[in-house]
């Protein structure tokens, strides 16, 4: 027993007995015993204040014998028993200690939940049928399960103020907070900007910025997921959509290379809002504010929906077949040191795989993709702002991508390249490249999500499904390979980029036997060693570290050193 | 506009935050009285002076501020009166000690609120503000003027005519 392991203790939850390492807060051994002790301030990845009572529990120790009795016998498997305290304690902030017992059934922990959520609700204003917050409300949740449902006040509730501007991206309603303190908590020891705080402390507590400031940093709407009642709601989500009605698809954020993991929610085809997904070796629970936000364009009306061809000076909506036989005609009578394709490392790996096919069967002379090197924000940020450039590394096989793209604008302008297929990549806007050597060019080739500069040189337009809308894998900063996953269907006759490539060999006169991005996966891992023996079941919701590359993500870091202190349980 | 402490105050409030080794945000509430000793109230820019001088966020000096009654948002007059309404001056007659120095120093308090209980006369000679127990109930009411006690108050002419 407990002697044999001694970082561990015997605790006995609701009757069983179980065992965990020395400090597990009393809440996380509950959890992990499967028993749900309900809270509003504790969170893991935060102090622990201790102070919205929620997770009173009741307590026991072994009764410690008076002078002269006898010490307590152990039962058969070793266990003291038991002796209750009067008072319950806060499974929270506190941890567990050898042969201890915790009931979170029983009348002294319902009385106190019941008391507590009387507390909690006298001044809040009830008004869940406005309320953004209203199906996924704790307060509501705790309120139907540990609630009597009727209030002993009578009085006039406490008026505090509304609709309240803190920021850029977050609304507050004072009425509704429950001063749990974890928005408090989270931008002083997260964000680092420590512009919240509770004036008027007392019957009137109120969450407050200071005057002349604002909650403006790029993390600022992770209090609003943290939030546990309808407090703080986002400028962009309120009063969008009921959260019931909505599907959430787990997947991976592709505005930088840290690939922070998020749950996208969408109902019939329209994204609706992204929040961040636990991965404690991505992102913690945390995304930037920039990321979140930037999935509006995916419903805009400069999406691409239709492939075109050039019709003089401009473009004509045609269909795929006439795309495909006009980019096969032009290509036969172009050798294939003379064709450039450059790809983008927004794209997953299975595109890679199918564009390194493609680079294959063309014979083309030239390859690279579109670097795009920013600042890490020294929190989640990547200074990689493309989601897939070690992927680009592992199945392009391309050393220092970026690095060839001057020499193709060079054999451009002299004329030695004469097609440029452009898969993916906006080559005007992001990869320097100028009308006047796209111009020169015999045919050029270029897929996108969205209408862009690049694509009025073009001689084919094709339209290519976007993240959102696309099933694959990336390989993120740290080498960690994770899944994309499909959250919405593209718009009109778009195609998922894969397709597109595979379609461009056939009408080239390649085959090959790909019928899904699956069966790209299964040949990825037959041909490219790192990937070997893995498949998408393996990779799972939280990724699988794939290889090494020294690199680190500083909040998480940072996050891993607060564990290490006992500061967050992590 | 920057907070202008006489180098003789910024020295007594470093000795000041000196008792407080552990954390300096300790030291918030005694910085706050030696500030509004001085400047008579706290301003916004003694909240800012105090927080850099503390190396918080305003957010954290304000919070402690806006709790304590004690710590006056706005200025007060020449003559800060405070007056007992606790249960033994309030039976002694404490509403109608206020009600008298408001009528004498022209005061109007129909503006006082829980947030701001401070009331001004309108020559800003006088303000006045109810206090909980002053530490006299047998003497009640009483109240007191900046630092003077006075006890068993009934002529509020006299009471008020001995500042000018």
């Amino acid at each position: 027993m407990s002697d044999e392991k001694p970082d561990l203790v015997d605790v006995q939850i609701d009757g069983e007995w179980h065992q965990f390492p020395k400090g597990t807060r009393m809440i996380e051994a509950c959890r992990e015993a499967g028993v749900e002790v309900p809270h509003y301030c504790y969170h893991p990845k935060l102090s622990s204040p201790g102070n919205c009572r929620m997770c009173l529990v009741e307590m026991g120790m072994p009764p410690r014998p008076r002078p002269g009795d006898d010490a307590p016998e152990p039962d058969q498997d070793g266990h003291l028993p038991i002796s209750w305290m009067p008072r319950p304690v806060i499974a929270c902030a506190n941890t567990v200690a050898p042969n201890m017992g915790i009931k979170t059934t029983g009348e002294l922990t319902e009385t106190c939940r019941e008391g507590v959520m009387e507390l909690l609700l006298a001044n809040h204003p009830l008004d869940c049928p406005i309320c953004d917050q209203a199906g996924e409300c704790t307060l509501q949740e705790f309120s139907v399960e540990h609630g009597k449902g009727e209030s002993n006040f009578r009085e006039q509730k406490v008026k505090k103020p509304k609709n309240v501007d803190v920021g850029p991206r977050v609304r507050l309603d004072d009425e509704r907070c429950i001063m749990c303190s974890r928005c408090i908590r989270f931008t002083d020891e997260i964000a680092d900007d420590p512009v919240l705080g509770f004036t008027d402390r007392g019957s009137h507590t109120t969450l407050a910025v200071y005057p002349g400031k604002e909650l403006a940093n790029n993390y600022s709407l992770n209090t609003v997921d943290i939030c546990p009642v309808g407090a703080l709601t986002s400028n962009d989500f309120r009063f969008q959509m009921r959260v019931w009605f909505m599907k959430e698809v787990n997947t991976i954020d592709v505005n930088c290379a840290t690939g922070a993991n998020i749950t996208v929610h969408q109902r019939e085809g329209q994204i609706y809002r992204i929040t961040p997904r636990q991965n404690n070796d991505v992102n913690s629970d945390w995304m930037p504010d920039s990321h979140r936000l930037n999935f509006h364009w995916i419903h805009g009306d400069d999406r691409l929906t239709d492939p075109l061809v050039k019709n003089g000076d401009s473009h004509r909506i045609t269909t795929w077949q006439e795309a495909l036989a006009t980019t096969a005609d032009k290509l036969a009578g172009i050798d294939g040191s003379e064709i450039a394709v450059i790809a983008s490392a927004r794209m997953t790996n299975e595109e890679l795989l199918m564009v390194n096919r493609l680079v294959k069967h063309l014979d083309a002379g030239h390859m690279d993709t579109i670097p795009r090197d920013g600042e890490s924000d020294d929190y989640l940020i990547s200074a990689d702002h493309n989601p897939n450039t070690n992927g680009v590394k592992l199945v392009l096989g391309l050393d220092n991508p970026g690095s060839q793209l001057e020499a193709i604008k060079k054999g451009i302008n002299e004329g030695r390249i004469k097609a440029l297929l452009c898969l993916q990549e906006n080559l005007v806007e992001d990869g320097g490249f100028d009308a006047e050597t796209l111009g020169k060019l015999d045919f050029f080739l270029t897929s996108y999500p969205l209408a862009n500069p690049t694509a009025d040189a073009a001689d084919v337009v094709l339209p290519g499904a976007c993240w959102a809308e696309k099933t694959g894998t990336m390989v993120n900063v740290t080498g960690r390979l994770q899944r994309l996953n499909q959250v919405v269907d593209s718009p009109g006759q778009t195609l998922e980029p894969w397709e597109i490539v595979r379609d461009l060999i056939q009408a080239t006169g390649g085959g090959n036997g790909i019928y899904s991005a699956l069966d790209i996966f299964k040949q990825l891992t037959e041909e490219v060693s790192e990937f070997a023996d893995l498949t998408w079941g393996k990779v799972g919701d939280l990724g699988v570290p794939l290889i090494e590359t020294s690199e680190t993500i500083p909040l998480i870091e940072r996050e891993k050193e607060r564990i290490a202190q006992g500061i967050i349980v992590g | 506009m920057a907070l202008e402490v006489p180098p003789e105050l910024e020295k007594e409030i470093d000795e000041r935050i000196t008792h407080y080794p552990v954390s300096k945000r300790s030291a918030v509430l005694t910085v706050l009285h030696a500030l509004q000793h001085h400047f008579r109230f706290i301003s916004e820019e003694s909240i800012e002076w105090a927080a850099a001088k503390l190396e918080l966020e305003p957010i954290k000096v304000l919070e402690v501020v806006s709790f304590y009654p004690g710590i006056r948002q706005k200025a007060p007059g020449k003559y800060h009166i405070r007056v007992c309404r606790t249960l033994s001056c309030a039976m002694a007659g404490s509403y109608e000690l206020m009600d008298s120095i408001c009528e004498k120093a022209g005061i109007g308090r129909s503006g006082v609120t829980h947030h701001d209980p401070v009331a001004l006369s309108e020559d800003g000679k006088f303000s006045v503000e109810f206090a909980e127990c002053l530490a006299s109930c047998g003497t009640g009411p009483v109240c007191m003027v900046e630092d003077d006690f006075h006890e068993a108050v009934t002529d509020v002419d006299a009471l008020l005519s001995q500042y000018k």
